[in-house]
């Protein structure tokens, strides 16, 4: 069977099982049938509430992820390039690793406001530690017989890192970058809980204050749908282009 | 302890472009593999380094080439340096062209091209290394060290775990390619075949820790 295929009738399985679920309820305030939910979603997108939050939402995790990656990068490489750097600061990681994200979260409220600012360096700092690792793990797998060919034919540092540390990182980069997305979406959501008045995780509290069951699956299905398009027209096709040379 | 100053640093190349070795003691962990060699490479003469395996040729060849800097002694090198590993080592990930072109970012399109079409390879410009045969990744490998024009070349066995043929056709190409560029060379091997098909003097290591060997025409 073809993957596509495969992929149609998984998530069809999935919508079958939410049919089933919701004909057993028999209570569309606890959960609604999915055919339900087209007609206040439709409502949402014309009042432009649902394009909105959506928006506010997708430009937190953009920022978070791009903080979180780009620093998560820079530390991974100078812990497994520099031993003793990694000695020192291995303590802190595990630290900050095992940092409940609510936690961190109330923190930068109290300490930085409860702003923009304050709500994306939340998420930052909780997604930090992971990229960290796995990128850390990739720099120790770097080959040395092509740092002694760089050195030998005096490679600038630009050239290296750009031609010879990053491809050897990619994979471990598109692992971070994976894992990284759908964890960042969900701690932007709870960051919205908690101290924001836009966003899909806003619009969730108001409707969980109503025990509006089919609004709060508009948003979350909404914004699945949206990382789903993010991972097909942007991460895999990169994957894809940074893999070319290995399926050459 | 020598002055730090010393220690591995490339000093400046002596007034004839020769280079010289001299290495007090190279140790690991505290276990001396390299006692008092001393020799000197001409321009445009070829060394044979040869040696049983794990005597400590490579290692050698590694503080020369300055990869390796922690040893006793004293080294001088030439500005240019290209070399030889006994594995290919390339960037799998860029195509035979820009794994020039990455090393020598000086290099011309016409000068890559030409490089490329020296050892046979003008058609694989735009190929990955992983579609290139073993024979072909080290005939690149041996193009991106003298597309450079080097004063220096290092060579670690450049024709290990290659059949007969193959490694027949890279000597030569490789003996044809130090007459056009006439660097001063030294090559690492355990076939004294090898030694004697391309170098103009022979080296031997060995002993432990290793050092030369005396032997006829070696005039270090």
């Amino acid at each position: 069977m073809p993957p596509a295929a495969v992929r149609a009738l998984s998530l069809a399985g999935l919508l079958a099982l939410w049919i089933a679920a919701a004909w057993a309820t028999g209570d569309p305030q606890i959960l609604p049938m999915p055919q339900a939910l087209l007609a206040p979603w439709w409502a949402e997108i014309v009042s432009g509430d649902l394009v909105y939050h959506l928006w506010r939402t997708l430009v937190r995790v953009v920022w978070a992820f791009a903080l979180a990656m780009s620093l998560g990068l820079a530390l991974g490489l100078a812990m497994g390039l520099f031993p003793r750097f990694d000695r020192w600061f291995d303590p802190w990681l595990v630290v900050f690793l095992n940092l409940p994200a609510l936690v961190l979260i109330v923190l930068c409220y109290l300490w930085i406001g409860l702003n923009e600012t304050a709500a994306i360096a939340a998420v930052t700092l909780n997604k930090i530690p992971n990229v960290t690792i796995v990128i850390r793990e990739g720099a120790r797998a770097l080959d040395p017989d092509l740092k002694a060919m760089a050195q030998v034919f005096r490679m600038s540092r630009r050239t290296y890192l750009r031609h010879v540390i990053l491809p050897q990182l990619a994979p471990f980069i598109a692992a971070a970058a994976r894992s990284g997305l759908a964890v960042i979406w969900k701690i932007v959501l709870v960051v919205e809980f908690l101290g924001r008045s836009n966003g899909v995780g806003f619009q969730i509290h108001l409707y969980f204050q109503l025990f509006d069951v089919t609004h709060v699956l508009i948003y979350a299905l909404s914004f699945i749908a949206v990382m789903l398009a993010i991972e097909w027209t942007i991460l895999q096709p990169w994957e894809r282009r940074a893999r070319r040379w290995r399926t050459a | 302890m020598d002055d730090p100053a010393t220690l591995g640093t490339p000093g400046a190349a002596l007034a004839d472009g020769m280079i010289s070795v001299e290495v007090i003691e190279k140790a690991f962990h505290g276990i001396p593999v390299l006692r008092d060699v001393r020799f000197a490479v001409a321009p445009g003469e070829t060394v044979a380094l040869l040696g049983p395996s794990g005597v400590g040729k490579t290692t050698l060849l590694r503080l020369i080439a300055g990869i390796d800097r922690d040893f006793r002694g004293r080294i001088t090198r030439l500005e240019r340096m290209a070399m030889v590993f006994q594995e290919p080592v390339l960037l799998d990930w860029r195509p035979a062209r820009a794994n020039l072109a990455l090393v020598h970012p000086e290099l011309r399109p016409e000068a890559l091209a030409a490089a490329l079409e020296r050892v046979g390879l003008a058609d694989k410009a735009d190929l990955y290394p992983g579609q290139l045969s073993l024979g072909q990744r080290r005939r690149l490998s041996l193009a991106r060290a003298f597309a450079g024009r080097p004063q220096l070349l290092l060579m670690d066995e450049p024709f290990a775990s290659l059949d007969a043929a193959t490694a027949g056709a890279m000597m030569d190409l490789t003996a044809a390619l130090i007459a056009e560029t006439r660097p001063a060379t030294l090559f690492v091997t355990h076939v004294p075949a090898e030694a004697d098909r391309l170098a103009t003097r022979i080296l031997t290591l060995g002993g432990s820790p290793a050092t030369l060997q005396p032997q006829e025409g070696d005039t270090t």
